[in-house]
């Protein structure tokens, strides 16, 4: 490396830097006293707090899903609660008939490989290694999740639980296949939720898909299908 | 240089004649504040979660020495290599070196304005490399060799009709004026660009300390795809991106999409912790996070506006801002436009050569009553008046205010003043509105008031000494 | 109650009929108005170009003149603001922190005084036609006054508000910063005359003589006058 590492000289910037004490504001007004504030520190607010400012979500699960499913027609994603795995097989074959699907490409994690094997079509499996211009030619991609979030109507997926970074969002239509008792309130209880199962070793990789990709870059008119997947279908399973 | 200054306003003046653009601009930003009000509304209490978020920032950045180095001491455990970069040079020197060593041609990347701060792609570009901007904004200017016209929305200021004939001119596409079938025209190129890139280049919206991971949050798609298929991954951000846990995103994340981008949440709010993992599927066997300084230490040094650090880019004050509406982004020549632009650039770049981007402004206050982390933009925009004042006073300025003193201090003189402003008024209508008017900033396009004969003093001191004449003043 | 009455220099010199009908107002409320004389001006042009020593300077007087009083209502939301919220912080480590401290709870601006210290809402003014209401920044959002102006507007008899879709949006005029950045304000001002021209109200009313100046100096010069007063002028009419 040419550059040398300047943490040291920028460690001792900051740390001279902040010697002065800076002033806090509460809802716009100035509190002059700065030597207050030095002395007292304060903690910051803790997710619970947030819970009391951010859009409510109802306490019940099925409140919970209902609030999901509402923000998932919002997003144009598409939300199918079924009764089973087969059923939600069946619709996926009427998908692939509907949209000519030629290959699919899902991960060897429960459910996610059991609903591509009831399709019958071609599938890359990219657990131990895939062609990325394979898995580029594939419609549709079948993964898991860790989580719905009703409050923001987000799946959350990482590389454990989507079969890695790639599969959930280069195929241009993307499965998730997800339980009931995966339904979360909020980001908070989804975060919550990643520290309690990964840390910790955290996956390198985890990421909120809130509907289908989109972009709102021309005259600032959102336009649904840009890089990532145009379509975003989710199974929830009882 | 006041060249600076006399660019800012030649660029203000073309765009403020441009009915056209500034319409445009006033369309796309209306329909933003719809769907941004409509989101805010569903907060229980957006008020105190902006409190709640200003005081979480607060934290981050009065204590960052700690929170950085929790940060890197996190991140370098599981394996990334974490540079720290006094200056845009180096920060530049190391991605290049990293570029070199692994023998970089093609590089993919997404949305980065601290990449823009630092003029990566030239750098990268000069010692061979090819670039591509994956985030359709960004894209498209490139393509145009300009600059972002917005921190958020870099192609904001383009009608689809433009948009289509640049696609058809660089790309050889078929003219269109559907913004999809423009979106699909750039998805087919990227698609071929992330495959075959050696290095994806990532700014981030987050550094989240307690758990040593970087947060990117996009629509697209594209900074997923970024991070996702080449063998090596950049992320550059600056030392204040920083926020203290990881629960903090749950404030976070809604708060920039809705403030920034009228939506509650955008579509992909991604974190990173490493490179590929063992038992992972893909992912980057480099994962690089370079740390910029690049005079951020300054700003922090300045207590008074370090709050201006707090910034999460959102992008809301340009919304906001009528003077971002009726100039353009181009024309602030910088990074960072609109207030939160106005605010940092003079600390970033010199506060004499850039202090006119903090006097181009009416004080509305609209930005900070935006701002979602609660910044004190506009009155930083009073202190950097004040302080360019201090270091380098204008004579006439020094002349005119000291005089305003003399006077405003002894109300006799002023009284006077008032009388002889009545007595001399007439004349000025001899050179109303041309060249020799010394009120022709004003007369040229607005009519000047006539002072009045008799003043509010007089009518009561009038009143004080005849009291039954009071009712008829009118 | 006994009023004291800060007139700024502007209004003094250019618009004395609105003090004079603001007088009219706190009279018919049964007010005791006083004007303290020797006041010329609080210092904001000068504060506002950062020359903060000149500044202070001319405030210390503005200071000293209202020293005696107990209640100050301000003709304008632009120079209540100044002497409100900017004084304590420009007197900040001087021996007149304190009486910028003591001065800021006393400072009214006129209709954030006569909604919420006297709690009036119909004055019994009289005015025949149409009206849009623009909101001074100053008063808007340094000293919270938004609702106070429309409360008193629709208690006039015979007088229909209609809102203009760029009310709160800044007419351009700054201070200085109208004579420092012409085209700037003048662009701002044109989209300010465009929206209440779309309105089709009869007369303009603001809490702001310097942004009425603005607008009513551009309206002229395009040809397309209009009445444009302050609410004071409109409260006063019987």
């Amino acid at each position: 490396m040419t550059s040398p590492d300047q943490r040291e000289a920028v460690f001792a910037r900051i740390r001279e830097a902040l010697r002065h004490p800076a002033p806090k504001r509460h809802h716009g007004h100035v509190d002059y006293d700065m030597a207050k504030h030095s002395a007292v520190e304060v903690p910051a607010p803790a997710a619970d707090a947030f819970r009391a400012w951010l859009p409510p979500v109802g306490p019940s699960i099925d409140e919970q899903i209902a609030l999901f499913a509402q923000n998932a027609a919002q997003l144009k994603a598409d939300f199918r609660p079924v009764a089973s795995l087969d059923e939600a097989a069946r619709q996926l074959v009427a998908l692939a008939g509907e949209n000519n699907w030629k290959q699919i490409a899902a991960h060897r994690y429960p459910l996610a490989s059991d609903l591509a094997q009831k399709i019958g079509l071609p599938c890359l499996m990219t657990d131990y290694g895939y062609s990325t211009a394979f898995l580029e030619q594939c419609d549709a991609a079948i993964t898991c999740c860790d989580a719905l979030v009703a409050q923001t109507g987000s799946v959350l997926v990482t590389a454990a639980s989507a079969g890695g970074r790639a599969l959930s969002v280069l195929p241009p239509h993307h499965i998730v296949i997800a339980q009931r008792g995966q339904v979360v309130p909020d980001l908070a209880s989804a975060l919550q939720l990643v520290r309690d199962v990964y840390a910790p070793k955290w996956p390198s990789f985890l990421s909120f898909i809130t509907g289908p990709s989109r972009t709102g870059d021309i005259e600032r008119i959102l336009v649904l299908g840009a890089h990532g997947p145009k379509k975003l279908t989710i199974f929830l399973l009882p | 240089m006041i060249t600076f200054a006399r660019n800012f306003k030649s660029a203000a003046a073309r765009i403020t004649r441009d009915l056209r653009h500034r319409g445009l601009i006033q369309r796309a930003l209306h329909s933003y504040e719809v769907k941004r009000d409509e989101f805010k509304g569903r907060y229980q209490n957006w008020s105190e979660a902006r409190q709640a978020a200003s005081e979480i920032k607060w934290e981050a950045i009065n204590h960052l020495d700690q929170y950085l180095q929790e940060f890197i001491t996190k991140l370098e455990a599981r394996g990334t290599h974490v540079h720290v970069a006094a200056t845009a040079e180096q920060a530049r020197d190391y991605i290049l070196g990293v570029a070199r060593e692994n023998k970089v041609g093609t590089i993919i990347k997404s949305k980065s304005m601290t990449a823009e701060e630092i003029d990566l792609n030239e750098a990268l570009e000069h010692a061979g490399c090819t670039v591509f901007e994956s985030d359709l904004g960004e894209y498209i200017v490139q393509l145009r060799h300009e600059k972002p016209y917005h921190l958020v929305f870099p192609a904001m200021h383009l009608t689809r009709d433009e948009i289509s004939d640049l696609f058809h001119k660089e790309l050889g596409s078929e003219p269109t004026d559907s913004p999809e079938e423009l979106t699909m025209i750039a998805r087919r190129v990227m698609r071929q660009n992330y495959c075959r890139a050696d290095m994806g280049i990532s700014g981030a919206n987050f550094a989240v300390a307690e758990t040593g991971m970087i947060s990117i949050t996009e629509n697209e798609g594209n900074a997923r795809l970024t991070t996702a298929l080449p063998k090596i991954h950049v992320a550059l951000l600056g030392i204040e991106k920083i926020v203290p846990r990881l629960e903090d995103l749950a404030l976070f994340l809604p708060m920039l999409a809705t403030a920034g981008a009228g939506q509650p949440l955008t579509c992909y709010n991604s974190l990173f912790s490493g490179p590929r993992q063992p038992g992972e599927v893909d992912g980057p066997e480099q994962f690089h996070v370079v740390l910029l300084d690049n005079r951020r230490t300054e700003l922090l040094a300045d207590a008074e506006q370090r709050d201006a650090l707090h910034c999460i880019r959102c992008g809301a004050c340009l919304n906001v801002c009528p003077i971002f509406k009726n100039v353009g982004g181009h024309s602030y020549g910088t990074t960072y436009q609109g207030p939160i632009g106005s605010v940092i650039t003079p600390h970033l770049r010199g506060l004499q050569n850039w202090k006119h981007l903090s006097a181009a402004s009416s004080l509305c206050g609209a930005c900070t009553e935006t701002c979602p982390v609660g910044i004190d933009l506009h009155h930083h925009l009073l202190h950097n008046r004040r302080n360019a004042a201090r270091e380098k006073p204008a004579w006439l300025e020094k002349i005119l205010y000291g005089g305003l003193v003399f006077l405003l201090r002894r109300p006799g003189l002023y009284r006077i003043a008032g009388k002889l402003g009545v007595i001399f008024f007439p004349l000025h209508q001899l050179v109303n509105g041309t060249s020799l008017d010394p009120l022709h900033n004003w007369t040229r396009t607005r009519e000047f008031p006539k002072p009045s004969r008799e003043s509010f003093g007089d009518y009561w001191r009038k009143r004080k000494s005849t009291p039954e004449a009071n009712r008829d003043q009118s | 109650m006994k009023v004291s009455l800060f007139i700024p220099c502007f209004i003094d010199q250019i618009y004395p009929h609105v003090g004079v009908s603001i007088v009219q107002v706190l009279e018919r409320l049964g007010c005791d108005v006083d004007y303290p004389e020797g006041q010329t001006c609080c210092g904001q042009p000068a504060f506002n170009s950062g020359y903060w020593d000149e500044a202070r300077a001319i405030a210390e007087h503005s200071l000293d003149v209202f020293a005696q009083s107990d209640v100050i209502v301000s003709a304008s939301g632009s120079c209540g603001a100044m002497m409100k919220v900017f004084y304590p912080e420009l007197f900040q480590n001087t021996t007149r922190h304190f009486d910028a401290l003591k001065l800021a709870p006393k400072i009214y601006e006129f209709s954030d005084f006569l909604v919420n210290k006297l709690g009036a809402r119909d004055v019994g003014a009289r005015f025949d036609g149409t009206a849009t209401f623009h909101d001074g920044c100053h008063g808007l959002r340094e000293l919270g006054i938004e609702s106070q102006p429309r409360e008193l507007l629709k208690h006039v008899k015979g007088l229909t508000l209609i809102e203009m879709k760029e009310a709160k949006t800044c007419c351009g005029f700054g201070g200085a910063f109208a004579v420092k950045f012409p085209t700037i304000s003048t662009a701002m001002d044109e989209v300010k005359c465009a929206s209440l021209l779309e309105t089709g109200a009869d007369v303009v009313v603001s809490n702001d003589s310097s942004c009425l100046m603005q607008i009513a100096g551009m309206l002229q010069h395009q040809g397309t006058p209009k009445r444009c007063l302050h609410l004071a002028e409109i409260l006063a009419q019987t």
